[in-house]
């Protein structure tokens, strides 16, 4: 292919396949290449399909919370606390307020460890390789917190249906304060480090720009359409919880660059420590689970559940038929909608830049294959 | 016989709809009066069933119409009631703010609807995974290419007379 | 030539091969623990006291390693193309003086010499990616053609500066003229156009896209294992000690310290290897604290700013030298030229004055939630 004065030129295919140091999981990305630039990109998914959503109808209603914990497994406690909402709608269950207030203080710990993890990725897909470092550093912390309260770093099981497994500790509160100090200093350090750099400014501004329309019609959500401008946040449309009782705010960007896509999630975590502080203050003494039968038997009927995972929009529709387990659960991923659009974002971008743009969107391979 | 006596007393999960679900249960009957839905409501969602062929176009005129102005496809996906497939849509509107559900039902044993792609780019991969787990083809999609499974994968996993292959050592 | 002189040439030639893989095996132990300091972590402490023999390790591991090669590999190229990378690497070491009168041969054109010879090694890494018959090779080998090939100018533009400061190709000459002051404190653009562009002549951060680790896995060296490695590896770190170590001699006056006299008895080899391993702990700590430039982010650094840097930088040199204007007039030109290039580079970016921030804080009303 050349026109009069160009050179002959072929279109070389990339296959940046499963196993590649940036695709953020088992996920293969087969670009053609023209020299530098991307001219078309076929995404492959499905490495990790496991099935869940089918297993999800041979489990009682109290297995499931552990298959939802292993779907986005960066954000556990989100997913937990989805179904378990999901469940309590449909059966019509109260579930206490303290037990409330401790499911916001661990989601929206979880939100902070999550944004973390996207933070050190972010840095090495753009070259950098310190803040991982610190990321992981204060991520160390906030897992060992996890394990003090839940038992476990990852994979808690600990939001259950009615509220959750067992009581905090008894200086929660206290070591929480410190814990939330130190990631704040944590934080501003990285936040120094990268976000204004001029070469991390020159990889990310301007790059894997999308307009709130395309967004939109994609089916985006979280910080990916936040950055277009579009203010949606499922804790200030439809306050689940006791978020209502929270003065926090959203980040929105501007330009719907990556750069945006980055920042707002470093603010996000600020935001997160913001109502935990709150959250810390406002906790009421009580119970900590609605005692519920081992085996639920919900009602007929089907509901559609909204939450806010650390990577954007996730819900879950569930379909009852009074059984012991559900007759069909199906899970709406934000990774799975977000990857959708990477051949819009791709279109005419240098290789290097797919890296930092499929970062930008920040997805777990966990809920897009399921 | 204790099985059919739980099944007559299968308790309904109560019916909740907020403000903004009344005025929609009021307002759809009315725009969507051509195609003859059953509009209803379960727990807190207003559910409307159509008939398959005329799922396009009714999402046309939901994305269009400005009471409506369904602009975002929250989720697709197919339900396998064993006589017939329902294929569900949750449709949600970012501007003003409330969600319904659209079914439509197809017969097992040569499901087909027309895709909703053009009105929503999003639906593309809820539509390829509805094909690759449950066999439901959806005339019009630009790529129906496997998502989740693998060229040449037999059987419908999705289906609830999907045989689970016997465990076997490698 | 005698044989006593020959013995003495091929002693020396041994001793310095000596001494390098030495400096390289200690290089390798600062980097990962300087590097693991700046990240909270102490670096490698298993491998004897303080991490000490880890180097000797590494090199026994990378000797023992099975050697992978594919089948559509060209076999001759790939054996050659880490000795065309290496053997370029090792002569230029010939010419450098490390302190008065310890040098192999003192060439009257030094700098001449070193920088043609550097040039040497691009054949080398392009080589490397075409013979490995690998995408991600080919990619990298790109990458590594035009980046290295567009760095060499500023680089060769820097060095003359100093060439015209010092009125010598020799580097022993260029050493002792900077008694008086150092040419880092008289031309400060050239200190920093010659490190930058020396950076980017090494391939590493923040110009480290060809062997970029996240995105072509390793570039031209991505199937290269084991011993061949190894080369590569060596080649790499003794540019990188060449590098500092011509900072230095340029820029940085060398072996000379006020008041020590500098040569094979005094302490001149010290204050020499000082010197330069202060200058590699900066080039290490770059490394550790930016990300990497995308290619033709690269690409336009070095030819709308470097070169023509460089080029301005000549141009002041030659004026202060017609003109007989004293010393300082140099510096401030230069510290001036160096201000504005920053300043205009930050203002660019929305960092300076003020960085800008297209994130803000969304709060909405309490009437716009919908529950009920």
């Amino acid at each position: 292919m050349s026109t009069e004065g160009q050179l002959d030129t072929i279109q070389m295919m990339v296959n940046m396949g499963p196993q590649h140091p940036s695709t953020h999981g088992v996920f293969r990305m087969v670009l053609w290449v023209d020299g530098e630039r991307v001219v078309d990109l076929e995404p492959h998914i499905g490495y990790l399909h496991r099935g869940s959503e089918k297993l999800c109808e041979g489990e009682l209603y109290a297995q499931i919370v552990t298959l939802f914990d292993r779907l986005d497994y960066i954000s556990n406690l989100n997913n937990e606390m989805l179904f378990c909402r999901a469940v309590e709608k449909l059966m019509g269950l109260e579930v206490p307020e303290r037990a409330e207030y401790i499911r916001v203080i661990l989601c929206e710990l979880n939100r902070v460890a999550s944004h973390l993890l996207f933070f050190g990725t972010f840095g090495i897909d753009a070259g950098a390789m310190t803040p991982i470092m610190y990321a992981f550093r204060d991520r160390e912390k906030i897992q060992t917190m996890f394990e003090a309260v839940t038992g476990a770093r990852m994979m808690h099981n600990f939001i259950r249906i009615g509220g959750v497994k067992s009581d905090v500790p008894e200086d929660f509160g206290q070591r929480m304060r410190v814990l939330l100090r130190e990631i704040r200093q944590g934080i501003d350090e990285t936040d120094r480090l990268l976000s204004f750099s001029e070469i991390f400014l020159a990889r990310t501004k301007g790059i894997g720009v999308i307009d709130a329309e395309t967004a939109i019609t994609y089916g985006m959500s979280g910080p990916v359409l936040r950055a277009c401008g579009v203010p949606m946040d499922v804790r200030k449309d439809e306050p689940y919880s006791v978020y209502d009782r929270f003065d926090f705010g959203i980040p929105i960007g501007e330009k719907g660059d990556s750069w945006d896509r980055y920042y707002i999630r470093v603010e996000e975590m600020r935001q997160s420590m913001r109502i935990i502080e709150q959250a810390l203050e406002q906790i009421p003494d009580g119970p900590t689970i609605t005692p519920t039968r081992l085996v639920l038997r919900p009602p007929q009927g089907e509901v559609y559940v909204r939450g806010e995972n650390p990577r954007g929009e996730i819900g879950v529709y569930l379909v009852s038929n009074g059984a012991d387990r559900p007759y069909r659960v199906k899970v709406r991923p934000p990774s799975f909608c977000n990857l959708m659009a990477l051949k819009e974002l791709l279109k005419d971008t240098y290789v290097a830049d797919a890296v930092v743009i499929l970062g930008s969107l920040d997805i777990v391979l966990g809920e897009v294959d399921r | 016989m204790a099985e059919r006596h739980r099944q007559e007393e299968t308790p309904q999960a109560p019916v909740a709809l907020d403000d903004r679900g009344h005025a929609l249960e009021l307002l759809l009957p009315e725009v969507l009066a051509e195609f003859q839905p059953e509009v209803g409501a379960v727990v807190d969602l207003v559910v409307a069933i159509v008939k398959p062929q005329d799922v396009p176009a009714i999402c046309k005129l939901a994305k269009e119409d400005p009471r409506l102005s369904f602009d975002y496809l929250m989720c697709l996906c197919v339900v396998d009631y064993v006589e017939h497939l329902q294929v569900v849509y949750h449709l949600y509107s970012t501007t003003m703010k409330h969600m319904m559900v659209l079914k439509a039902n197809v017969s097992p044993e040569k499901p087909s609807l027309p895709s909703v792609t053009s009105m929503w780019a999003g639906a593309d991969w809820y539509e390829r995974e509805s094909h690759d787990l449950f066999g439901v083809a959806f005339e019009g999609h630009p790529n129906m290419a496997p998502l989740l499974l693998y060229e040449g994968f037999e059987g419908y996993p999705g289906r609830r007379d999907y045989e689970m292959p016997e465990y076997r050592e490698w | 030539m005698s044989a006593v002189e020959t013995l003495l040439l091929v002693s020396a030639i041994l001793g310095l091969l000596t001494g390098l893989s030495v400096v390289v095996l200690s290089l390798t132990w600062l980097e990962r623990k300087f590097l693991g300091r700046i990240q909270m972590r102490i670096g490698p402490m298993r491998v004897g006291p303080f991490g000490l023999l880890q180097p000797v390790a590494d090199a026994v591991k990378l000797m023992a390693k099975e050697d992978l090669l594919s089948s559509w590999v060209d076999r001759v190229v790939y054996w050659v193309a880490p000795l065309v990378v290496f053997v370029p690497t090792f002569m230029i070491w010939v010419t450098i003086p490390i302190t008065r009168d310890l040098v192999i041969r003192n060439l009257d054109m030094g700098l001449f010499y070193i920088i043609a010879l550097s040039v040497l090694s691009i054949v080398g890494l392009v080589t490397a990616g075409w013979a490995s018959s690998n995408k991600y090779a080919v990619l990298g080998g790109f990458r590594a053609a035009a980046q290295l090939i567009s760095y060499e100018i500023p680089l060769i533009l820097a060095v003359l500066g100093v060439a015209m400061l010092a009125q010598s190709l020799n580097l022993e000459n260029v050493v002792n003229s900077q008694g008086a002051f150092s040419y880092a404190l008289i031309q400060p653009l050239g200190l920093v156009i010659f490190f930058v562009a020396g950076l980017a002549e090494l391939g590493r951060t923040p110009f480290d896209i060809h062997p970029a680790e996240s995105e072509v896995v390793g570039g031209p060296f991505v199937e290269y294992s084991g011993a061949h490695w190894a080369v590569f590896f060596l080649a790499e770190y003794i540019n990188t000690f060449a590098i500092a170590a011509l900072t230095v001699l340029l820029f940085f006056g060398g072996w000379l310290f006020p008041g020590l006299p500098g040569d094979v008895s005094g302490l001149g080899v010290l204050v020499f290897l000082i010197k330069t391993y202060l200058v590699i702990l900066v080039i290490f700590w770059v490394r550790g604290t930016y990300p990497r430039l995308r290619i033709d982010q690269l690409m336009s650094l070095g030819w709308k700013v470097l070169v023509p840097l460089a080029f301005v930088n000549v141009v002041i040199t030659s004026v202060y030298l017609f003109y007989g204007w004293p010393a300082w007039s140099l510096s401030l030109m230069s510290l001036a030229i160096l201000g504005t290039a920053v300043w205009e580079i930050s203002r660019r970016m929305r960092t300076a004055p003020t960085p800008e921030y297209t994130v803000r804080l969304y709060v909405p009303s309490s009437e716009a939630s919908s529950a009920g």
